[in-house]
């Protein structure tokens, strides 16, 4: 049984104590499926949840997590070529993502953070249109209603009250689809995720709270967070939670499936508490080796969400060549179509700025864009303008 | 055809990047996406990756300059221009018009885009009359002009005031520059941080030396008496920390001349024997080693002055630190549990310190938690110097140069090799009698290195 600083028996380095001694009734060991080493291990209750995911099934999640990974290295050098203002690498969480993601229905609703790229990838989302916001081209990257994913949120945690909301809407229509909100450990201090929970508790609706505790709240340590684990809030407000080894794909994947089955049938909501690490910057502006060890993301590296996969694959013999090359080619595929998309995505217009304020037309706005095209239109040439300032 | 790579706003809305080094060659051929340099911003240092496929043609800037945010900084040969992601990069087509597309990363056009004409600035009543573009609604309005937005009205105003921004009126108010008096060489005649530099620095310099300003370094006039760098960086970290260990630890210093001929001698016989084939065993390794066997005899070297809890916190282990001269400034890393290695993994251990330094990839952790520190003074060929404690630590030791100086030995003056220790310490934590008895057992293990066996 893996164990790290945030495991079963506690902290070795003497910091607070994130799980002994602290336990409610939910709190029980880590959920694992997949060993770092990549070793299939049983679980009493958690297998069954997994037990029809086939072979290929299997591949195609490695392939996800490859493409994903993928996605995030390029967008990271789009961002350092000038190309994207900025980037929250997800880099280290494609198993939490991915494995999440792919547990959902297409009628299920996502209201994600910033980090959930892979998320969006799994639903659908058009690989440039993953890329708008970061490149400044619009304030929003796609229509909610094509993919069932909202936009990512920015501020920490909002996206819990949507998502809470959003299935209280559900109730509301009577329909069995459910909402999933992701957010991070350093979410859970914020006032936002407390009261959603807090309603969905309440009226016990169909929405999972997918937390993935990736150690880092920007430069914050977990374990400043929280004197015990994660997980372990959630009790304080009635909702049934889980914690599983969030590098694990398998292990995800049946958590939320677990999570989503209750919602569906009206148990209301869950916390799953995937723990994961992020192993990159907290965006591209940032510079992680000011505040943290190297040696964490060592240890880390060892615990890698797709080298353990890709290790289950092998001991089953399934990693053939042709799969190793389909997977590649895949990631180099998206790889080219991201860094066309960026690269050929039009400028926004300055007018396009009224497109999308108020659904039905507005006669205010119409006069202001009356005003500001004009406004633009008295530039005339901009070299001509620009030469003869101040001559007229 | 020639592509150019333009710096791009590596972070949230920074301007400038110091280019560290450059990884990549004029004639490399380089693939999408490899690392081609590494810079330094004011957040992080991070790695560049090629936006193209092709041939190095030129590097503009040399490492250690600040590059301004859009300026080129390499020139790639790019195979055809067959619009494939391989050759993007968002750069203006060759022959397109003067108007450059406004990057995403390169903050707001500065001088192509066009704006309307600018009104001068007066602090009197308005002398103008801005009417816009026919109004619709607006009843009060009644002129609807066309293109030339805004009419003059010819009276005498009173002296405008210099067009600059507000960080420049910042530090022209903090240099006591008067704006009137600087000539600005911005677009518009707007006045640039540079101008209020070079104002104070004594006049228009060469475009050379300009470009020397804005890089940060060091502002030199030509033919100007002094020099002024800006502070910053790690020279502005270690001068917090020296002055907060210099006026909170009242310091001590002893100095101790050693005949080190036997360590010396030591020293060759262990580069000679085969248990040491491949270390490199250096009189630092000695030192080192001699001062740990020391400090077991007076543990209160090795103990923390906490102010803030009223306690003195005695070190059960060595974290032993080296002064090490980097090329972005002096650090202290140190070795963790020090005390425990034997002198094979001393001697390793102080390599890969000093590598590491050298390579300026030193750890955060690699810089905490010190214990005690070892200065190297002698490689510059210093005897002996009063060094300041690493904050947080009770005693540093410099070593000096290695010198044959005549000396006396067995009763008669000989040429020796003579080495002078200097031992800094915290007053606070350790009186003159154990830093005494400390340095004396440093000394005496040098001067005989059979000494440990009295000791250990």
């Amino acid at each position: 049984m893996f164990t790290d600083e945030l495991g079963q028996g506690g902290n070795a380095a003497g910091g607070p104590d994130n799980s002994a001694g602290h336990h409610s009734g939910t709190g029980e060991s880590r959920v694992q499926l997949i060993t770092p080493g990549g070793e299939r291990v049983s679980h009493p209750q958690y297998d069954a949840w997994v037990r029809d995911v086939t072979d290929e099934q299997l591949g195609s999640l490695y392939e996800d997590m490859v493409v994903i990974r993928r996605i995030d290295t390029e967008a990271t050098a789009l961002q350092r070529q000038g190309e994207l203002g900025l980037w929250p690498p997800l880099l280290g969480q494609e198993a939490s993502q991915v494995g999440s993601a792919r547990a959902l229905r297409d009628d299920d609703f996502v209201f994600s953070s910033y980090r959930e790229n892979g998320v969006a990838y799994c639903r659908g989302v058009d690989l440039a249109d993953i890329l708008t916001v970061w490149r400044g081209n619009a304030s929003s990257g796609w229509d909610p209603y094509t993919v069932n994913m909202a936009t990512p949120q920015i501020i920490i945690g909002a996206q819990t009250l949507h998502a809470t909301g959003y299935a209280m809407g559900i109730q509301n229509d009577g329909a069995d689809s459910v909402a999933i909100t992701y957010f991070g450990d350093g979410a859970t201090s914020e006032g936002d995720v407390n009261e959603a929970m807090v309603f969905a508790a309440s009226f016990q609706s169909p929405v999972i709270f997918f937390c993935q505790n990736n150690h880092w709240a920007i430069s914050e340590p977990v374990r400043l967070q929280s004197h015990i684990r994660i997980a372990d809030r959630a009790s304080g407000f009635g909702i049934p939670s889980v914690q599983v080894d969030g590098n694990d794909v398998l292990a995800v994947m049946a958590a939320t499936r677990e999570a989503i089955e209750r919602a569906r049938h009206g148990g209301g909501p869950t916390f799953i508490e995937a723990v994961t690490y992020r192993m990159g910057p907290h965006t591209t502006a940032d510079d992680p080796t000011r505040y943290r060890d190297a040696n964490e993301l060592e240890d880390w590296a060892a615990k890698d969400p797709i080298a353990r996969v890709k290790g289950l694959l092998e001991r089953k013999g399934l990693l053939t060549e042709q799969l190793e090359a389909q997977v590649a080619a895949k990631a180099d595929a998206v790889a080219r179509e991201l860094r066309a998309g960026c690269i050929n995505m039009p400028d926004p217009q300055p007018l396009d700025i009224f497109k999308h304020v108020y659904s039905t037309p507005n006669s205010w706005l119409d006069r202001q864009e009356d005003h500001y095209s004009r406004y633009l239109a008295s530039f005339g040439d901009p070299e001509g303008a620009n030469s003869e300032e101040g001559a007229r | 055809m020639i592509k150019e790579f333009r710096l791009p706003d590596l972070g949230e809305g920074l301007t400038e990047s110091e280019i560290l080094s450059w990884k990549v060659a004029v004639g490399d051929t380089v693939a999408l996406n490899q690392v081609i340099a590494e810079v330094e911003t004011a957040k992080a240092v991070v790695e560049l990756p090629s936006p193209f496929a092709g041939v190095i043609t030129a590097l503009h800037e040399q490492p250690g300059t600040v590059v301004e945010v859009g300026k080129p900084i390499v020139s790639f040969e790019v195979e055809g221009d067959d619009g494939g992601p391989s050759t993007g990069g968002g750069q203006a087509p060759a022959g397109a018009a003067k108007r450059e597309p406004n990057l995403v990363g390169y903050g707001a056009v500065v001088e192509s885009s066009g704006r309307p004409a600018r009104r001068a600035r007066a602090f009197a009543a308005p002398v103008e009359t801005a009417a816009p573009a026919a109004p619709v609604v607006e009843p009060v309005e009644t002129r609807t002009p066309a293109a030339p937005v805004v009419e003059r009205v010819e009276t005498p105003a009173p002296a405008e005031r210099p067009r600059s921004t507000p960080p420049v009126r910042k530090l022209a108010k903090d240099l006591g520059v008067e704006l009137t008096a600087v000539t600005g060489t911005g677009t518009g005649g707007l006045i640039t941080r540079d101008d209020v530099r070079n104002f104070v620095g004594g006049g228009d310099l060469p475009a050379a030396a300009r470009a020397l300003a804005g890089a940060g370094e060091g502002t030199a006039a030509a033919g100007g008496r002094e020099t002024r760098t800006p502070i910053k960086g790690v020279r502005k970290l270690t001068a917090a920390a020296m002055v907060s260990s210099a006026f909170t630890a009242p310091h001590a210093t002893e100095f101790l001349t050693v005949d080190v001929t036997p360590t010396m001698e030591l020293l060759a016989r262990l580069k000679a024997s085969r248990a040491f084939e491949g270390f490199k065993l250096t009189p630092l390794t000695l030192v080192a080693k001699a001062l740990l066997i020391a400090l077991r005899r007076q543990p209160s070297l090795n103990s923390r002055w906490d102010e803030a809890n009223q306690e003195i916190v005695q070190f059960n282990y060595v974290n032993l630190g080296i002064a090490a001269a980097t090329p972005r400034g002096l650090t202290v890393p140190n070795i963790k549990d020090a005390d425990r290695m034997s002198l094979t993994e001393l001697s390793t251990a102080l390599t890969a310190l000093t590598e590491t330094a050298r390579a300026g990839k030193t750890s955060p952790a690699e810089l905490s938690g010190g214990t005690v520190s070892i200065t190297n003074i002698g490689v510059f060929g210093i005897d002996a110097g009063t060094p300041i404690l690493n904050p947080g630590e009770a005693a540093i030791l410099a070593m000096g140069a290695v010198r044959k100086m005549p000396w006396e030995y067995k009763d008669e003056v000989a040429l020796r090799q003579v080495m002078t220790l200097s031992l800094s310490f915290d007053h606070r934590l350790v009186d003159g009698e154990q830093g005494s008895r400390f340095l004396a057992d440093i000394g005496a293990i040098l001067a005989d290195p059979g000494m440990v066996l009295a000791m250990v």
